[in-house]
Formats: structure tokens, C-alpha cells, sequence
């Protein structure tokens, strides 16, 4: 059945292919931010995240064992131990829904974006990507020198995709189907933070 | 079906038309709020709509090399000549695995083939993840909105169903008191679930890979957790290549809800280790929709609803009003391509401000086409007779000076002389709801040559 209905679609589509349609070449000057690491934070702010800076790793690691979601989390799911310890069950979990339970899960991601708050994650050394957003609340570690303007400078950054998953995230889970109004925690995290280190 | 008599039934409470309208309008200015914040905005529609004329002009061969590169990846890739087929297929995958328990996220192609129904018929639990869909799901009704499906309820009927089919508190109706009811409710069915279904917002021939986006993460959490993800999407969806995301995640969200992007921008290019993926390419009419020049820009559409919250028919007549899956401005173009008989009343649920076209981040020419649908209809005689000679005697008369100057003139002095039941009866469909302006004395001609303009006035 699929077969058939493969070749009578692209036969109908064949016939009316227009070969005078180019596709369009030089995109159109952007948007560029004075202070794209502020715009950053104000982004994410604007989007119900935290944005939180620091010098390096050390300093990170003092600032997050302070950090409330961190303190009262029973069960964490972390893939930056160095600076978060993780609940050694859930880290090496196979099935995913062994992170059922987690009150938090700590999350490499690869850069940030300056125009929308979002960090670019991919599931490279994320062992369960359900973890970003099975977990209550999300921490995502990001290197703060790894950053693209707005998204046409991401998409270049990322050049082409090798991982089975990848992701802007921007924000925490929220919805505002209840008549319009905005509530943090849908369905994924109640709550982000997004570390940058250096 | 008639959408002048669906919005008679939506206005006759007044008071929840004008919270609708507002409330939708309220989605217009935060768009209009972000689209004012980027200088680039212009050019990034047009480059968007660039695109899209391209994929439209080479879709055969973009398909092609889709499907290629998704192989190449893991992906198994599925074709759907109509609306049953792509059930059957999805069906046929579920069955065939001893799947009963479904978790599914947004997606607007699923609800125009009617899966749900067609899945449950078949034994299957299907259970809608994105919280207005569920709310309209429990309610059984079908979304009124493309992005948000529950907007024609306050939140004390939202309250009321919960505390029906979710034990909510009776008379609750906080938002966050409900949402988080939700989020409880359905993160028991997102670990019970053993498939996931989603659409797709955009589908990369170059990398063989989607992207799906979400405010509340549940696509993701859906195709996460159990190990069969099939994906279904209309064959429109697709873009040449990854760096044309930049444009269209630019848009999308700022368009739909004046958010900079959506909260989850995910993109899917291979199964998770040890796990299936499955997307459904559908046609169901969209290849002729291609092959028609006059009306094809109409597939340039990624379902931001923009045009529904700008829309003033829309925003005062309600999503149901149009009886069809895709409402407003856009679906008033889809609904009549696909069958014509059936929603001839659309193109006419329309002003013809061009405020849709003015907001659609791809530059469909939406009250263009709903106009010259208008005439496409009439030719076809698919409406009604009385507008087809009435507009046809109209036209002649708006033809000849003499008759023009005529019917005004008989007009100016008989219809003050009538009674008002003849002037406001059925035939006068512009005097319904409203007073006519009085008739003036004299008409312009006359006044004109009575009091010439002169240089002193001027
Ligand atoms: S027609 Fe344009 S404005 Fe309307 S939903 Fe589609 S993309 Fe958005």
C-alpha cells in the first residue's frame, strides 16, 4: 500500500514541479545585540528561567550546593557529577522510566542563544534525554564562551545534526490554556537554571 | 453548513463574544509586540514565504531526499495517499506491537484525518498530552483553536470538567490549582504509555530529520519515555535545508503566542538506542492543492493561528462556527479546497480587511484567495441562489451609469417612505443587527453640482 501510494504521490508532485523557483541565497541583515550576554539573561529571565554566571567550575560547584532546588532534591539525575552528584541508581538508569521520581536532573547543553534565552542540549552525554523533562526541576550547564547571536547563527553553529536528538530549550515547561493564563510547570520542569561557566 | 448561522447561535451571548475577542486580541499584541521588536521582521517573512515557494515548486524531489537521508538514520519512513491510509498505518503499527495505550501530542494533521476516534474504535487508548487538547478531549469536543484549543472555555467550566473526570475540588478553578491537577493526571498516562505520537513542524531534506515545538514539553516527554515514536506529517512540512530553521523558529512562536521561540524546539533525526521511529508522509489532498496555482501559497501554512486571533470574524463567531478542523482566516481557504460543497459559506465569514495577510509570517495572500474563492464558488453554483442573482443584477446595475443613477434615485425616495418591517425583513441581510444609516437627501452627483468644489474652499 505504502509503495503505491509513494509512487502516485510523487508522480502527481513530479508533474507540477517549476524549475524557475530558486531558493532564496544571502539572508537578510539581524538583528545584533549591544551586550549579547545580558540580552541572554534578560531573555531567559522574560521566559520564567535563572540565569546564573560564574568564573569556573569551582565556583559553580560552590554556588550550586547552595542552591534550593539542588538542596532539597531526595533523588537527582545528574550528567555533570563533578559539580552535581547524582543518585547513582538513576545516572546509569537503562529504562526511562526508572527517573520517575526525579526531583532534579543536571544537563550539559553546548551553547546559548542571545535573542531567545534558549541553550542548545543534545542527548551526547545526556544518558536518558527524558531526564530534561521528566525531572521536577532542570539545571543546565553551559561553557558561557559557546553562545550564538540568534537562531540563524545557531543553526550555523550546529552545521549538521549526528545525535539522534537535539533541543533549544527555553524556559520551563509552561502553559497558558486555561484562559490565557500563564502557569510554569506544565507538564516537564517547574523550574530552570541556566549555568554559565565562564 | 452555514457559518452566518453557527456565529448567530455563538453571538447571542454577548458577553462571552466580547471576552473571545478579547481575549484572542490580547494574543495579537503580544505577537504584534515581538514582530516590532525584530528590524528584520519583513525580510524574515519573506524569506519565509521564499522557502515555502520553493518547497511547493520542488516537493517531489524534497520528499525524495527526505526519505533518503531519514533512512539512512534509522527512520522508517511511511507514505499516506489519504486520510484512512495514514490511519491504517498508524493502526497497523500500534496492532502489531500490542500497543493499547497511546499518549499523543499536538497535531493538527491527526485531527484532520480524525485518528482518535478511528484508534479508539479500535481498541486503542489514545489519550491527547498537549492540556487544552486534553481539556477538549475530555469534554469531547474538538479543538476551537489551531494553537489554543480550549480558548472558547472559561475557567470554571475548565473546573467543572476536571472535577468530573480528574476529582479536582468542585467549583476550583484557579488555573494553577488545574494545571497542576493535569500535570498529575497525565504524567500517569505519559509512564503508562507504550507509544508516542506527535506531529511535525518542520520535517529537513537535507538531514533526514523533524523538529516538533511545544510550550509544555509533552511531545517530548511522550516519545521519551516508551520505545515506539511515529511521528505524522502533512507532506507540506518539509524545508530544503537545516539553516532554514533559523527563519522559521525565528517566526513561529512570535506569530503564535508572542514568545521569542518555543519553550521546546526539538529536533528528532534518529530512534533512541534499541527503539523505533516511524514518520508518516500524508498527502490527503495537498498534491492537488500543489498542481493549483491560484490557491497553493495556501500550503505555505505552519499552523501558527495567527490569523485566527487578528481575524475579526474569528475572534467574534468562535473556532466552531466554521465546523472545520483548521478554522479562521486560513482554514476558510483549506476547508473549501478540500470540499467545496460543504464549506461554501466560508470564504464569505470574512471582511476583507487583509488583517491575516498582514499578520501571516509566510505571506499567504489569505483575504486574496478567500475573495477570488468567492468566485470560484459562484461559477461552481455552490452558493445559494438569491446571492447568485442578486450579485449578478447587482454587478449590472453597478454597470450603467443610467440604471446606478436610477436605483439611487428610487432608492433616496422610497425606503424612508416604507415600513420598518419591509426595510429590516429577511432580504435585507445589511439591516440585520443594526440600523441603516438615514438616506440622504440628494446624492453626490447632485450635491457636487450644486457646490462645485472651488479654489477659496480647497
Ligand atoms: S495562514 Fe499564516 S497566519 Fe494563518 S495559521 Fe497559517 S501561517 Fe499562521
Amino acid at each position: 500500500m505504502t509503495d503505491d501510494a509513494r509512487r502516485r504521490i510523487l508522480e502527481r508532485l513530479k508533474r507540477v514541479r517549476r524549475a524557475d523557483v530558486p531558493l532564496p541565497g544571502e539572508l537578510p541583515e539581524t538583528i545584533v545585540f549591544d551586550d549579547p550576554r545580558a540580552k541572554f539573561a534578560e531573555m531567559l529571565r522574560l521566559v520564567g528561567g535563572t540565569p546564573l554566571d560564574v568564573a569556573d567550575r569551582d565556583a559553580a560547584r560552590a554556588m550550586l550546593a547552595e542552591l534550593p532546588v539542588v538542596r532539597q532534591a531526595k533523588q537527582i539525575v545528574s550528567y555533570v557529577p563533578d559539580l552535581v552528584p547524582g543518585t547513582p541508581e538513576l545516572d546509569t538508569a537503562d529504562d526511562p522510566h526508572a527517573l520517575a521520581g526525579a526531583d532534579l536532573a543536571v544537563c550539559p547543553a553546548e551553547f546559548w542563544v542571545a535573542e531567545n534565552g534558549a541553550v542548545w542540549v543534545t542527548d551526547r552525554q545526556i544518558g536518558q534525554r527524558v531526564s530534561l523533562f521528566l525531572a521536577q526541576h532542570l539545571i543546565l550547564i553551559v561553557p558561557g564562551s559557546q553562545w550564538a547571536m540568534q537562531m540563524h547563527d545557531a543553526y550555523r553553529r550546529i552545521g549538521s545534526i549526528d545525535r539522534p536528538f537535539g533541543g533549544f530549550i527555553s524556559g520551563p515547561s509552561k502553559t497558558a490554556d486555561i484562559e490565557q493564563s500563564l502557569v510554569i510547570g506544565a507538564h516537564g520542569a517547574r523550574s530552570l537554571h541556566v549555568v554559565r561557566i565562564g | 453548513m452555514e457559518h452566518a448561522i453557527n456565529a448567530d447561535r455563538f453571538t447571542a451571548d454577548a458577553e462571552r463574544t466580547g471576552w473571545h475577542d478579547q481575549a484572542l486580541w490580547f494574543v495579537r499584541v503580544k505577537r504584534d509586540r515581538m514582530a516590532n521588536a525584530l528590524p528584520e521582521w519583513e525580510a524574515l517573512r519573506t524569506r519565509a514565504a521564499a522557502i515555502k515557494a520553493y518547497v511547493n515548486a520542488n516537493l517531489a524531489e524534497l520528499l525524495e531526499r527526505f526519505e533518503t537521508q531519514a533512512q539512512a538514520r534509522g527512520i522508517v519512513v511511511h507514505w499516506a495517499e489519504t486520510a484512512e491510509d495514514h490511519n491504517r498505518i498508524v493502526l497497523d503499527l500500534l496492532r502489531s506491537r500490542g500497543v493499547t495505550r497511546v499518549v499523543k501530542s499536538k497535531s493538527m494533521l491527526t485531527e484532520e484525518c480524525h485518528l482518535n476516534p478511528y484508534l479508539e474504535k479500535h481498541g486503542i487508548e489514545v489519550v491527547d498530552t498537549d492540556l487544552g487538547e486534553r481539556i477538549v478531549q475530555l469534554r469531547k469536543e474538538p479543538p476551537s483553536h489551531i494553537v489554543l484549543p480550549a480558548i472558547h472555555l472559561k475557567k470554571e467550566e475548565v473546573g467543572e470538567t476536571f472535577r468530573e473526570h480528574l476529582g479536582t475540588e468542585p467549583g476550583a478553578s484557579d488555573p494553577q490549582y488545574l494545571t497542576e491537577a493535569a500535570r498529575g493526571h497525565l504524567r500517569e498516562k505519559f509512564l503508562a504509555a507504550q507509544a508516542g505520537i506527535t506531529g511535525v513542524n518542520f520535517a529537513i531534506a537535507e538531514t533526514g530529520g523533524f523538529v516538533v515545538c511545544t510550550n509544555e514539553g509533552n511531545a517530548d516527554l511522550g516519545v521519551s519515555l516508551p520505545p515506539i515514536h511515529i511521528a505524522c506529517m502533512g507532506i507540506e512540512k518539509l524545508l530544503p535545508r537545516l539553516e532554514d530553521l533559523g527563519v522559521f523558529t525565528r517566526l513561529l512562536a512570535r506569530s503564535a503566542t508572542g514568545q521569542p521561540v518555543t519553550t521546546y524546539t526539538s529536533h528528532f533525526h534518529a530512534p533512541r538506542p534499541g527503539c523505533e521511529l516511524h514518520v508518516v508522509l500524508v498527502d490527503a489532498g495537498r498534491s492537488e492543492i500543489a498542481a493549483n496555482p491560484a490557491y497553493r501559497e495556501a500550503l505555505n501554512c505552519i499552523r501558527c493561528g495567527a490569523c485566527m486571533n487578528t481575524c475579526p470574524v474569528y475572534r467574534r463567531s468562535g473556532g466552531f462556527s466554521y465546523e472545520s478542523t483548521v478554522p479562521g482566516p486560513i482554514g476558510s481557504v483549506l476547508g473549501p479546497l478540500r470540499e467545496p460543497k460543504k464549506y461554501h459559506s466560508l470564504p464569505y465569514a470574512c471582511t476583507l480587511c487583509g488583517s491575516c495577510t498582514d499578520v501571516c509570517p509566510v505571506r499567504i495572500p489569505l483575504h486574496h484567495q478567500l475573495l477570488s474563492f468567492r468566485q470560484t464558488l459562484a461559477e461552481k453554483k455552490l452558493i445559494p441562489w438569491t446571492k447568485r442573482v442578486g450579485m449578478r443584477l447587482t454587478g449590472k446595475m453597478l454597470g450603467s451609469g443610467w440604471a446606478y443613477r436610477l436605483t439611487g434615485r428610487l432608492a433616496r425616495w422610497w425606503v424612508p417612505k416604507l415600513p420598518r418591517f419591509l426595510v429590516y425583513s429577511r432580504l435585507n441581510a445589511w439591516g440585520k443587527q443594526r440600523e441603516l444609516p438615514p438616506m440622504p437627501k440628494r446624492s453626490f452627483r447632485e450635491l457636487y453640482r450644486i457646490e462645485p468644489p472651488d479654489d477659496r474652499r480647497r
